[in-house]
């Protein structure tokens, strides 16, 4: 099918509060994709959710009525994996039509279990494959800055990611090359495919390695969308220097038996979960009315 | 071949300003002119060949046209993911050419030959691959790279490499092999430094009452397939010379074309390295005549091939 551009006008105006309950909106859009489509990565977009809702509606330069706008800010979802997450939050943002979600891994559609560039609106560039996006955020930084270009790259990196001897690769040269148009995010929850991240391959001292490479580094709840959007909406912390925003979350945030445990990477809820997923999802969404 | 490409980048960049150069820390001061003047455009990412194959992709979907640049086996087998993903799924304007095809970097040892290359580069879909036989086909390789929209890989000996002043008066297509000699006993299809090589073995050969015909096959993929079935037509006897391995690379893809399209009975070798790396050192030219593809060795094979004798 054609993805449609949705004609509504811009949310700028949107409170904490209705985004907030948008958080309640997408994860439980997230649960019914992966189920409807019967795979697809749950927990790894719900920790996502609140840092994509802070980009797309506090932060980013971008325009749904034109996607390809050169000015624009380019997102980047490097942890390809947690494509639920950005593909609900196109479509909350006006880039997709909600029922272009309804195609998720079903046959013959091109909205897959990792986003594809050029099949799918606002979808910069295709990720899947760990480690490749910060690289590809450099190659459009260095290009904005020389034609001098305002825009910003944004890049969403997953933990268990930064384990890709290619993010430090590209962490080295974006401080070589004075990238302060440039900004990565790290989804730091704390877990990955098979267990706890401090027990398989440690990151820590997760901020001093990207100070040591030359970044600038701020840490936020990242579930906390006025805390992310402020933080995000100061970069850069450091002229001539790219800036990394730590993003403190819980891996399948807001269904309280997928919230750290590591069986939940890529498993499906059954029925039963699903219903008690709903009702948590709803118990939170009416407690904000 | 490496100069000819740095002059042709060099004069493209010159036309056109969406031309990078991307350089994973080699060669000196052979960028010294692209360097001062278009600094902005020539970027040096250090010993980290995956990082410059994402950039380059960032620096495509920012409208630039890069070519990216190192030592072949590094070029493309150490960020073949990012070359996969980044570039051939995406489809995207990057340009990558490898330094050192085959044994350029013979002393140097195993490490830095690129005998899987051509294989490895054809597998991948989108992608166009170019092996140029001498200095010229190089510089009209990398301009010709420009005008085509997609990604590309140019696999570049290095330096020294005689002109085959052969083809000269030919226009250099991407796709379109080129018959460098009319023969009607057999031909013998080579690609990048082996057409050389194979001219010199006509020549020894043609002296030996055989009257070989030679085409350079510069362009690896897309295959020239109506070459080879009119080759096969009217010689019936194919035999492919590469500075490759045997498997995957010229000889292969000549092989599906003449396996799949073809209606004659075909005599058929590939000659190229037999699944095997280089066990000593050695100058390029040694090591091809130890392994049996030097022109005394392969006039050797082709003839008796061709008078029915066992070939080794």
């Amino acid at each position: 099918m054609t993805l449609h551009l949705d004609k509504k006008p811009l949310e700028q105006d949107l409170t904490v509060v209705d985004l907030k309950k948008l958080a309640y909106r997408m994860r439980r859009q997230i649960i019914d994709m992966a189920v409807s489509a019967g795979g697809g990565h749950i927990a790894p977009a719900l920790s996502a959710v609140e840092i994509l809702i802070s980009l797309y509606f506090r932060v980013l330069r971008i325009n749904p009525e034109d996607p390809q706008w050169p000015e624009r800010d380019r997102f980047i979802l490097s942890k390809g994996h947690g494509c639920c997450a950005l593909y609900a939050v196109l479509a909350e943002r006006g880039f997709l039509h909600r029922d272009a979600l309804k195609t998720f891994c079903q046959d013959g559609h091109a909205m897959g279990g990792h986003p594809e560039y050029g099949k799918i609106p606002g979808v910069e560039t295709s990720t899947g494959s760990l480690g490749h996006g910060l690289s590809i955020a450099i190659g459009i930084s260095l290009a904005a800055k020389n034609d001098g270009n305002t825009c910003r790259s944004f890049v969403l990196l997953g933990d268990g990611e930064c384990n890709e001897g290619s993010v430090w690769e590209a962490a080295m040269s974006a401080s070589q090359f004075q990238l302060d148009n440039l900004v990565a995010i790290v989804d730091y929850n704390k877990l990955l495919a098979t267990g706890f991240i401090k027990d398989v391959m440690a990151l820590e001292p997760f901020a001093m390695k990207w100070k040591s490479f030359g970044w600038e580094v701020r840490e936020v709840n990242g579930h906390d969308i006025n805390e992310v959007s402020r933080t995000l909406n100061e970069v850069p912390f450091a002229e001539k220097r790219p800036s990394v925003v730590i993003a403190h979350t819980v891996k399948g945030k807001g269904v309280s038996y997928m919230e750290n445990n590591p069986v939940w990477h890529y498993r499906l809820p059954n029925k039963e979960e699903l219903l008690q997923a709903y009702k948590e999802l709803n118990e939170g969404l009416q407690s904000l009315t | 071949m490496r100069n000819a490409f740095i002059k042709a980048v060099y004069e493209q960049a010159g036309k056109d300003n969406r031309v990078y150069m991307l350089n994973a820390d080699i060669g000196v001061f052979v960028f010294d002119d692209f360097k001062r003047d278009f600094p902005k455009r020539y970027i040096n990412l250090g010993v980290a060949e995956a990082n410059m194959i994402g950039v380059a992709a960032g620096l495509v979907l920012s409208g630039k046209v890069p070519f990216v640049y190192t030592i072949a086996p590094f070029v493309t087998m150490r960020c073949l993911e990012q070359i996969r993903v980044d570039v051939c799924l995406q489809n995207l304007n990057v340009k990558i050419v490898g330094v050192g095809a085959g044994l350029a970097y013979g002393v140097l040892g195993p490490t830095h030959h690129a005998i899987e290359d051509i294989a490895i580069m054809r597998a991948l879909p989108n992608i166009t691959v170019i092996s140029p036989g001498d200095p010229w086909e190089a510089y009209e390789a990398t301009k010709a790279s420009v005008r085509h929209e997609g990604p590309v890989y140019i696999r570049l000996a290095k330096s020294g490499e005689p002109s085959l002043v052969e083809h000269r008066h030919n226009a250099f297509q991407i796709g379109k092999g080129v018959t460098l000699r009319e023969g009607k006993d057999a031909t013998l299809i080579a690609t990048g430094c082996m057409v050389k090589n194979a001219l010199c073995v006509a020549q020894k050969l043609f002296c030996e009452g055989i009257n070989l015909r030679v085409i350079n096959m510069h362009t690896i993929k897309p295959i020239d397939h109506d070459i080879i079935l009119e080759s096969a037509r009217d010689t019936g006897a194919i035999f492919t010379m590469e500075e490759h391995s045997v498997i995957g690379g010229l000889g292969s893809a000549v092989a599906e074309v003449l396996a799949e399209e073809s209606t004659e009975k075909v005599q058929f070798l590939r000659i190229g390295f037999k699944d095997t790396f280089c066990e000593v050192v050695g100058s390029r030219e040694y090591l091809l005549a130890k392994h049996g593809l030097d022109v005394p060795s392969v006039s050797k094979m082709v003839a008796n091939s061709l008078r029915g004798s066992p070939v080794q």
